[in-house]
C-alpha cells in the first residue's frame, strides 16, 4: 500500500464508518476492513477500477465525488478520506465544507507545490514545474489547484476548522516507502497529510 | 429479454435440470392479490440447480424478466437444442456458481411456462382464464415465490438475483422480506417505469389487443392474436437494443438482395431479423400474459407502494447488501435510474454497491456473456457468503 495511505490508516480507529472518496482499487478500504474491522464505502469514478474494488469485497460506488457525496445523512461517517484528490477538484472549498457535514473528521492528503524543487524550478527555468508527483505538462494535468502546505493550514483555519493531527512527508507518489519530515515541511515534503474536524464538533 | 441464449463457449453447464411444480392456495385458502382479488390454485414451475447444505446457508433465487422462465440454466434432455435463459451465467465455476451454491428459478405468476396465468385453466369455468385472470402485481409475484420458498423449507436467502422486470422483484424481496434477503443483485433494472417504458409496453399491449383473433383474450381454442403479439415483439426488442449495437449489427444493410425492391417486404436486415424475432417468440408466447407481465411491470412503483410516495422511505427497512449494475447504453431503464434507487439507499445507510458498465448492447447487455458482470456478481457473491459465514 502507498506510504502515505499507511499513514492515513494509522489514524482511523478499530471499527470506524469511513467514506474514501476516490478510492481507486480499493487498496485503503480493504486493508482498514482486514485490519481494523472497519466498515467502509469508496465512491470511484473509473469502471475499472470499481470492479477492482468489488473483486477485493470493497463497497464501492461508481460515481462522481462531488455528487456522490450530498446523498448522505450528516455525521454519517466517523472519517471522510480525500486522498491525492484535493488538487484536482474544482471547488475545493465547497467539497471540504461538505465532507465536514457527512465525516465527523476528515483526512486530507495532497502534493505541495511548494516543495524545494519546484520552487526552483521556477525561479531557474521560468517553466511550469513536472516532476514525479507532478509529471503533467501545464495543458494536461488534471491538478488544477495549486496548493501548499502553509495553504492548507491557513485554509482549515479560516473555515472556522481545526488541525488535529498533520504529518508531511517526503514521499513519491506511487511509492510504498518515505519519510516524515518534522523541520521545514512546507520546503521538503511532498505531500502534506491532515485530520481535521469542525471545531465544535459534538462527540 | 431477447432471444440470445446460446451454448456455453467452453462448453461448462450445469447439465441436465428438471421443471418441478408446485400447487398451493387450495379452495377457501386463496393467495390475496394486491388488487384485492383471489386467486388460486396456483401452481408454481421452478427449477433447482447446485446442492443445498445443511444449514440451508447457500440459497440464490433468481428472478426473471418478461420473456423469461424458470429454465434458467442448463439442458432439459441430452438432445435439447438450447440451455436455459442464463446459461453463461449460471453454473459450475460461472458467475453464480453452482458448485457452491443452490440456485432456485421459477416462473412468474401470470407467466406462461407453467405457473399459473392467464392460459391456465379458470377452476370455475374449466376453460383458460383469458382475461378473466386477476391482474396481478411485482408484489404478488414475489408473493407467489415466498410460498415456493416456504414449501421448500428455505428461510434464507443468501441473495435475490434479477435484471429488467426480474430486478423489480428482487427490489420486492428486499423490501417485503428484509430479515430474510442477506444480499440482492439487481442489474438494469429501476424503481418504476418511466413515461418511455410505460409507452412502449402500451404500443405492444394495443398490437395484440387490436389483432382480429384476439377476441377479447379469448383466443385459446382458435386462432391465435399472433401477428399482435408478434408486433409487440418487435417493439419491445428494439427497446433492449440500442443504436450502436442496431448500427453495427445491421447498419442500413440489405437481406438476400443487392438493390432496393421498391416493395413492403423486408428489404433491409434489420426488417428481417425483427419479423423473424415476432414470428419466433409467438411459438412460446401466450400474448396475455404479454399484457399482464408488462402491466405489472407498469404498475410498479417502489415508493408508491412502499414508502408513502418516498423511495427513501421505501428502502428504510431494507438489511441486504446490494450490488446494482446499470448499462451505458441501456435507454430502457437508463443508468440515472439506477443512480436514483442507489441514492435512495444510501439515505438509508444501506450497504450498497454500484458500478455502471459500459457496454453497447443495450437493455439486453445483462444477459449477454459479459465478463466483467460475472466477476462482479462472483466477488461479491464470494464477500457475502464469507461475511454471512462470518458472522454465525
Amino acid at each position: 500500500m502507498r506510504y502515505d495511505l499507511h499513514i492515513i490508516a494509522s489514524w482511523i480507529e478499530p471499527g470506524s464508518k469511513v467514506l474514501d472518496l476516490g478510492c481507486g482499487e480499493g487498496e485503503l478500504l480493504s486493508f482498514l476492513k482486514r485490519e481494523k474491522r472497519v466498515k467502509g464505502t469508496g465512491i470511484e469514478s473509473s469502471e475499472a477500477k470499481v470492479t477492482k474494488c468489488i473483486e477485493k469485497g470493497v463497497q464501492v460506488l461508481q460515481g462522481d465525488i462531488t455528487e456522490e457525496v450530498h446523498d448522505y445523512p450528516d455525521n454519517t461517517f466517523d472519517y471522510v478520506i480525500l486522498s491525492q484528490t484535493l488538487q484536482q477538484v474544482l471547488e475545493p472549498d465547497t467539497l471540504i465544507k461538505e465532507l465536514l457535514r457527512v465525516g465527523k473528521k476528515i483526512i486530507v492528503s495532497f502534493p505541495n507545490f511548494s516543495y524545494w524543487s519546484i520552487r526552483l524550478q521556477i525561479l531557474f527555468f521560468g517553466y511550469a514545474p513536472k516532476n514525479r508527483q507532478l509529471p503533467y505538462e501545464w495543458y494536461n494535468t488534471p491538478n488544477i489547484r495549486i496548493i501548499t502546505i502553509k495553504d492548507f493550514r491557513r485554509f482549515v483555519r479560516e473555515t472556522g476548522c481545526e488541525v488535529i493531527k498533520e504529518v508531511d512527508i517526503n514521499t513519491h507518489s506511487d511509492d510504498l516507502q518515505g519519510n516524515i519530515i518534522h523541520f521545514l515541511p512546507n520546503l521538503r515534503a511532498t505531500y502534506g497529510i491532515f485530520l481535521v474536524s469542525r471545531r465544535n464538533s459534538t462527540p | 429479454m431477447s432471444e440470445y441464449i446460446e451454448h456455453d463457449h467452453n462448453g461448462i453447464s450445469v447439465g441436465l435440470v428438471e421443471k418441478k411444480f408446485y400447487t398451493f392456495a387450495g379452495p377457501h385458502d386463496e393467495l390475496v392479490l394486491a388488487s384485492g382479488a383471489r386467486l388460486g390454485p396456483i401452481t408454481v414451475a421452478y427449477e433447482t440447480m447446485g446442492t443445498l447444505n445443511g444449514d440451508k446457508s447457500n440459497v440464490i433465487l433468481i428472478t426473471h424478466a418478461l420473456s423469461g422462465d424458470s429454465h434458467v440454466a442448463g439442458y432439459y434432455s441430452g438432445d435439447d437444442p438450447k440451455p436455459g435463459w442464463w446459461d453463461t451465467m449460471v453454473g459450475p465455476g460461472k458467475g453464480i456458481d453452482t458448485d457452491r451454491y443452490f440456485v432456485i428459478c421459477s416462473n412468474v405468476l401470470g407467466g406462461c411456462m407453467g405457473t399459473t396465468g392467464p392460459s391456465s385453466p379458470n377452476p370455475v369455468t374449466g376453460r383458460p382464464y383469458g382475461l378473466d385472470f386477476p391482474v396481478v402485481t411485482i408484489g404478488d409475484m414475489v408473493k407467489v415465490q415466498k410460498a415456493l420458498l416456504d414449501h421448500l423449507g428455505i428461510t434464507q436467502l443468501l441473495a435475490v438475483v434479477g435484471g429488467s422486470i426480474g430486478g423489480m422483484q428482487v427490489i420486492e424481496w428486499v423490501i417485503s422480506y428484509p430479515q430474510m434477503v442477506a444480499s440482492a443483485i439487481l442489474m438494469a433494472t429501476t424503481t418504476r417505469h418511466s413515461a418511455l417504458a410505460i409507452a412502449f409496453n402500451e404500443i405492444g399491449r394495443q398490437a395484440i389487443m387490436s389483432d382480429p383473433h384476439f377476441n377479447k383474450g379469448d383466443y385459446y381454442s382458435g386462432p391465435k392474436p399472433d401477428l399482435g403479439l408478434a408486433l409487440a415483439r418487435m417493439v419491445g426488442h428494439v427497446t433492449y437494443l440500442s443504436d450502436e449495437a442496431m448500427r453495427s449489427k445491421f447498419g442500413r444493410r440489405l437481406q438476400d438482395r443487392d438493390n432496393l425492391a421498391f416493395d413492403f417486404e423486408a428489404n433491409f436486415q434489420v426488417e428481417s431479423y425483427l419479423r423473424y424475432q415476432g414470428s419466433k417468440f409467438v411459438q412460446r408466447f401466450d400474448a396475455n400474459s404479454f399484457l399482464y407481465i408488462t402491466k405489472a411491470a407498469d404498475y410498479f412503483d417502489v415508493g408508491l407502494q412502499h414508502g408513502h410516495h418516498s423511495e427513501v422511505e421505501a428502502f428504510s427497512k431494507v438489511k441486504a447488501k446490494i450490488l446494482a449494475i446499470s448499462f451505458t447504453s441501456d435507454w430502457l431503464y437508463p443508468t440515472y435510474q439506477s443512480r436514483d434507487m442507489v441514492k435512495a439507499m444510501k439515505k438509508n445507510g444501506l450497504d450498497v454497491s454500484f458500478c455502471e458498465i459500459e457496454a453497447k448492447c443495450g437493455h439486453d447487455a445483462f444477459l449477454l456473456p459479459n465478463e466483467r458482470q460475472s466477476t462482479l456478481i462472483n466477488r461479491f457473491l464470494n464477500r457475502v457468503s464469507e461475511e454471512e459465514h462470518d458472522a454465525l
